[in-house]
């Protein structure tokens, strides 16, 4: 890359102008990034901070402590954390395994089956990706409830019905992926006798391997950030929540003079596992754009 | 399906005709007619019993559902009228207590009968499939040769029908938890169910008034719509094109070949991605809150008085700024990443030549990179302006859609999608909140499809390869 952009040699008179521009570009790099970073420094610092109440006068606490991490895990009186968290993971757990077939399905049928409704399927797809999620939400709410499924025990079902059910649409990374495995490959297994199933679960699911893992954690992910679908069907149910709605009631009026600070504790402790999966999905995001055939 | 069957198995040999609908019944006899009665009918002459009985079955199902005393015909009769029995109180004399009588509810008759339709319209498939399949069988049978059972068809599920083993899930799920509810949003488009009037147990169809209502400028509805369509484009606009030019700008000056530290400077900003957004988006906008840390900082300071505060949030002009510039924080990183991988993709040759021309580094960016990447980036773009006037996210989270003016129902800083949130989940307005759904699709088909065919990467698809 260094090699694209970089003069071939450098003339005597445009040194000076060369070291200027680095100057001047680092302070801007680094105004940018102290710009970028503030949010998250504030957010740790005042999850360690003692006492309620969402606003102080100081950036910088003047005292430290862990008893908002300490109440997160001991005090359940409004809500508790450790159960949003096991609600979520199995939530996400469930809805990641569903997801992540549907995709693979759907991918593996446009990609390699030519057959009748194909292009019709995909473009129905592009249709219903282009309107507002929003707008079915309501009619998904009705239509669970009518199927007995927003009450007690059976609204973790709800949920993962509704983070997964959508998966038949997002299949353009995945099928994409799959175009550029070597037709070639699948021949030669026919060729060997193999049927379309043996060439799906042995040579085309191996070779996406970079690209399931991307699709695992990403619909992994979806449960623990998303709150507007979850928050419709729990409603006020306190005992199905997950994590992002548990910490958004946090901020709700009535609670947030005392939970701002658990907010900010509870928020640390989502961000970072999230984070950590999110630079994973990333080297296996690019590993798969090296392409799935090397060499 | 039959199609497919066909090619499916090149094994079985091809029936004789490739067996379309129409083919079917012109030639297919007496016993092919019969079948269109009796679904199934075909496979099981010509041997297929399981098959057959399947198809039976099916049919049976839904004959005995749509004569269900709450069953189909129920709700479709119900269909054109919605409804119109409200709950009944009745004095009971032996227990002498009231006793409530359910009435009916429109939206469970609206939603029923739309899936009535639904499994209808599923139905009409079937027996076409069960036409031509028996036809099919009834020609191998003919002409002698063996007729597939039950094994070899579901033999064929994984190998050359593996698409329909594969599809059915995904395509069930789809159809029932996303068609389905679209459908059905759709319809209330055309009726009041609302808040407004108590329309929330008994609605009616009521035509297309709501969208008259929408475009008219004179109501108050019509006023709030234009305002939010053209802030929502402004936002759009504005969001898409700032991030392309800012994070493009700080993308290449990360890319400058003296810049020490790349991957550092690059790992800061995609801690925006990383964290989550309610997350980020919650923590900055307290801190632009009224008493929040950036008001008290400039007070601390010394640049506002002590008790003077800044609107960030409670004036639009202020608020409307800020969450521009906010949208920025967030997707600045995206753009920077995506520059990222495309920089790496230019030729060096291309730079090269230039240089030997005698080109400065403006020149080269004007006539090298920048075509390069509005050639690569125009998809990208255009799933952004998309994505943006969809952007729920940021909008929700950071200024709720305040502030809001009075006696209206949507605020300044809301898009068609906040309020269409706002709508049907805070304040019960169905009726508008499915049309606002409706225009939002239409808005958004309209953009991509003149930028995408406008675009170079649609006329000419090898341009720059």
């Amino acid at each position: 890359m260094a090699k694209n952009s970089a003069p071939v040699k450098i003339r005597g008179g445009m040194r000076a102008r060369r070291i200027a521009t680095d100057v001047a570009s680092y302070v801007f790099l680094t105004i940018i990034c102290l710009v970028w970073v503030i949010p998250f420094v504030y957010l740790v610092l005042h999850s360690f901070r003692p006492g309620p109440g969402q606003f102080t006068t100081k950036f910088f606490p003047e005292a430290y402590t862990v008893e908002n991490y300490v109440a997160l895990f001991t005090d359940f009186n409004v809500l508790n954390f450790p159960r949003m968290f096991m609600n979520t993971l199995f939530i996400a757990t469930c809805s990641c395994i569903i997801s992540t077939f549907f995709v693979l399905a759907v991918s593996y049928s446009l990609s390699r089956v030519k057959w009748k409704m194909r292009k019709a399927y995909m473009n129905m797809a592009m249709v219903i990706n282009l309107f507002p999620g929003f707008m079915s939400m309501m009619a998904v709410y009705f239509l669970l409830k009518a199927l007995g499924l927003t009450e007690g025990d059976k609204i973790p079902l709800a949920m993962i019905i509704c983070f997964s059910s959508g998966a038949g649409t997002g299949f353009f990374v995945m099928k994409g992926y799959m175009d550029t495995i070597p037709k070639a490959l699948d021949e030669a297994a026919y060729l060997d006798g193999a049927t379309r199933w043996q060439t799906f679960t042995k040579i085309t699911l191996p070779l996406c391997k970079p690209m399931i893992v991307y699709q695992v954690i990403t619909s992994f992910m979806g449960p623990w950030v998303d709150f507007v679908f979850a928050k419709v069907i729990a409603r006020a149910n306190a005992k199905y929540f997950t994590v992002s709605i548990g910490l958004f009631s946090m901020l709700e009026k009535e609670y947030v003079d005392t939970w701002y600070v658990r907010f900010c504790a509870g928020a640390v402790l989502v961000a970072i596992p999230i984070s950590v999966l999110f630079l994973i999905t990333q080297k296996f995001y690019q590993e798969a754009m090296s392409g799935s055939v090397k060499g | 399906m039959s199609n497919s069957l066909a090619k499916t198995a090149a094994a079985h040999r091809k029936p004789g005709k490739s067996g379309s609908l129409g083919s079917a019944l012109k030639n297919g006899g007496p016993m092919v007619w019969l079948s269109c009665l009796v679904m199934g009918l075909g496979n099981i002459l010509a041997g297929q019993f399981i098959k057959g009985l399947l198809f039976l079955l099916i049919e049976v199902a839904v004959i005995v559902f749509m004569f269900l005393p709450e069953g189909g015909i129920h709700w479709l009769s119900m269909l054109p009228g919605l409804g119109d029995r409200p709950m009944q109180e009745i004095w009971d004399e032996e227990e002498m207590i009231y006793k409530y009588v359910i009435g009916d509810q429109s939206n469970l008759i609206l939603l029923y009968g739309v899936a009535t339709v639904c499994i209808l319209v599923a139905l009409v498939l079937f027996w076409r499939a069960s036409v031509r399949s028996g036809y099919q069988a009834l020609c191998l049978k003919r002409q002698g040769k063996k007729v597939p059972g039950i094994v070899d068809d579901v033999k064929s599920l994984f190998d050359g029908n593996i698409h329909k083993l594969l599809m059915t899930p995904p395509f069930l799920c789809l159809l029932i938890f996303t068609v389905i509810p679209l459908l059905y949003m759709m319809c209330m488009a055309f009726t009041n169910y609302s808040k407004v009037g108590d329309h929330l147990v008994l609605f009616d169809w009521v035509g297309v008034k709501n969208f008259v209502s929408i475009f008219d400028s004179g109501s108050i509805i019509g006023k709030q719509f234009m305002d939010v369509l053209i802030w929502t484009l402004i936002w759009a606009f504005f969001a898409t094109f700032l991030n392309f030019f800012l994070g493009t700008f700080l993308a290449m000056i990360i890319n400058r070949p003296t810049i020490k530290c790349k991957g550092l400077w690059r790992g800061v900003l995609s801690l925006t991605i990383a964290v989550p957004q309610f997350v980020s988006l919650m923590i900055i906008r307290n801190m632009f809150l009224e008493r929040g840390i950036v008001n008290q900082m400039l007070q601390n300071w010394g640049f506002l008085a002590k008790d003077a505060t800044l609107p960030f949030l409670s004036n639009a002009t202020w608020a409307r700024i800020l969450v521009i510039v906010v949208n920025l924080w967030v997707g600045i990183p995206y753009t920077v990443m995506q520059v990222t991988g495309i920089l790496k993709n230019i030729p060096a040759e291309q730079y090269e030549a230039a240089r030997i021309d005698g080109a400065n580094a403006f020149q080269q960016f004007r006539k090298i990179t920048l075509p390069y990447m509005i050639f690569v980036m125009t998809p990208y773009m255009i799933t952004q302006f998309t994505g943006n006037i969809n952007n729920f996210n940021v909008i929700y989270l950071f200024t709720r859609g305040d502030p809001v003016g009075v006696g209206n129902t949507a605020g300044d800083t809301d898009l068609l999608v906040t309020w269409l949130y706002k709508l049907s989940v805070d304040q019960q307005k169905y009726d508008v909140a499915a049309v606002i759904g409706i225009l939002t699709f239409l808005v958004l088909s309209v953009v991509s499809l003149i930028t995408y065919r406008s675009s170079g990467s649609y006329k000419n698809e090898e341009g720059f390869k």
